[in-house]
């Protein structure tokens, strides 16, 4: 397959979407979606990772000996992961906090080792940065489409600022509960499946 | 791709093995002084917040100009006497450190231990708000474990050092969304006027599960749904706390005297 640059940056936003089309990276699209802002920074955060760790692999790739690429390829990834928590810690201390653990989850995030063991160990490095980024970008979309409804419906704000008045603070609206739980990610998840692959028959599967 | 030799993954490990930890190791000691004063910085905003001080505007500098009316100190917590900064300096001294310290530190047994901390440091810092002079509010560094970890917050007292002024968390690992929401300023709101000891002098003040009602919600939080582990913590915390093995002793001393000298 030989797209060009463009393509491989877009198409990873519908067409090959890695949550919605590989179900990867479900268990942090769960996790730090249920407000908009870690949902953000998660994905940004994720879209670096992903891109940098493409980008070394794909530098290195003639030089990986086979028998040990997945232990090479995570040793890369928890590098990057570890300067990303140490960065945001020493600059971004409120999101930090907020996201933590979860930083440390993007190492097993299958996205980056997928995109590592997939398409940078053949592709040349360009081509894997560009891969990387646009993998990153189609998990924010996803993860930034599950925020919102997350956070509008379980907690009645976006982005932290109040939009529908709770009825915990005298207001008329009363707070979904479920939305605040991770499961609701599933039904969410699940819903944007069902649209992008009515929208797009070709990514159905075939019994 | 050439056939490999035997060796090659062997040293290609090695040299990845050294660059990554070299890049690890630099960002981490690079990067530290400035993540410690975020943290420094936190912890006294959040000092303040729990005194009803600092409301979430301002940045550094307006937090520095209000930290000002604080005043550290440190306390014995066996008898609750103020030790003279030239024994131990507050601002350098590491109160979790401490606790792991043989010296300035000790075991819990397991009855004692009601928050979870193993181990439980003989000193205890405590910052003092004045307004004319006369004491205003007491803020005390409080932390016990949890649903999923050790949650760390301050809690402010009033001057008669019995009644709860404000609460804050600064540092947990519990679920968002649901014991994550110790740190929503509306529940932390509900804190302000409850009694820490009843007539008798006992720790009784606990989270309960629902609205507290009747006679004794005074001593009662409102919980959180679907945090009852969290909320466990919460009155575990409290109870450890403000009993005899930790600020009672202090309280006691101190009571309605308006100072902390002598």
């Amino acid at each position: 397959m030989a797209e060009s640059k463009k393509e491989l940056l877009t198409r990873a936003i519908f067409q090959r979407n890695p949550i919605a089309l590989l179900v990867l990276g479900i268990c942090s699209a769960l996790a730090v979606t249920g407000s908009m802002s870690t949902a953000l920074v998660m994905s940004v955060c994720l879209t670096l990772v992903v891109a940098c760790s493409s980008l070394t692999i794909s530098l290195v790739r003639n030089q990986i000996p086979t028998t040990v690429r997945i232990g090479i390829q995570i040793t890369v990834i928890a590098t990057l992961v570890i300067l990303v928590d140490q960065i945001l810690k020493a600059f971004f201390y409120d999101l930090a906090k907020q996201l933590s653990i979860y930083v440390g989850l993007i190492i097993t995030n299958c996205i980056v080792m997928g995109r590592a063991e997939g398409f940078a160990m053949s592709n040349p490095p360009g081509k894997a940065f560009v891969d990387g980024i646009g993998n990153g970008l189609g998990y924010g979309f996803i993860m930034l489409t599950v925020a919102f409804f997350r956070e509008l419906l379980g907690s009645g704000s976006l982005f932290g600022h109040r939009l529908l008045n709770l009825t915990a603070n005298g207001g008329w609206y009363e707070a979904n509960g479920l939305m605040l739980l991770p499961a609701s990610a599933f039904f969410i998840i699940a819903l944007i499946i069902w649209l992008l692959r009515t929208l797009q028959p070709a990514q159905q599967e075939k019994d | 791709m050439a056939k490999e030799s035997p060796a090659k993954p062997f040293y290609s490990v090695l040299i990845l093995a050294l660059v990554c930890s070299m890049l690890v190791a630099g960002a981490a000691v690079g990067l530290r002084p400035r993540q410690e004063t975020n943290r420094k910085f936190d912890q006294k905003k959040n000092i303040l917040r729990a005194a009803g001080l600092y409301h979430g505007q301002g940045g550094q500098a307006e937090v520095e100009k209000l930290f000002q009316a604080v005043e550290t100190k440190i306390i014995r917590l066996s008898d609750g006497s103020v030790v003279k900064p030239a024994e131990i300096e507050p601002a350098t001294f590491n109160q979790l450190k401490a606790a792991f310290n043989p010296e300035t530190g000790r075991a819990l047994t397991k009855e004692e231990d009601q928050a979870g901390l193993g181990r439980r440091e003989n000193y205890s810092l405590v910052y003092l708000v004045k307004k004319n002079d006369r004491l205003d509010k007491v803020i005390l560094p409080v932390r016990g474990k949890g649903l999923w970890s050790t949650m760390y917050g301050y809690v402010a007292l009033a001057n008669d050092l019995a009644t709860i002024n404000g609460i804050t968390f600064y540092q947990h690992g519990e679920t968002p969304g649901l014991g994550g929401e110790i740190e929503n300023e509306t529940w932390q709101a509900g804190w302000a006027g409850k009694k820490i000891h009843n007539l008798q002098g006992e720790p009784v003040l606990r989270v309960v599960k629902g609205k507290s009602s009747g006679e004794e919600s005074r001593y009662q939080i409102d919980g959180i749904s679907g945090a009852t582990l969290t909320m466990n913590g919460v009155s575990n915390m409290m109870s450890f706390w403000f009993g005899d093995h930790g600020f009672k002793p202090f309280l006691e001393r101190y009571k309605n005297r308006g100072d902390l000298d002598g």
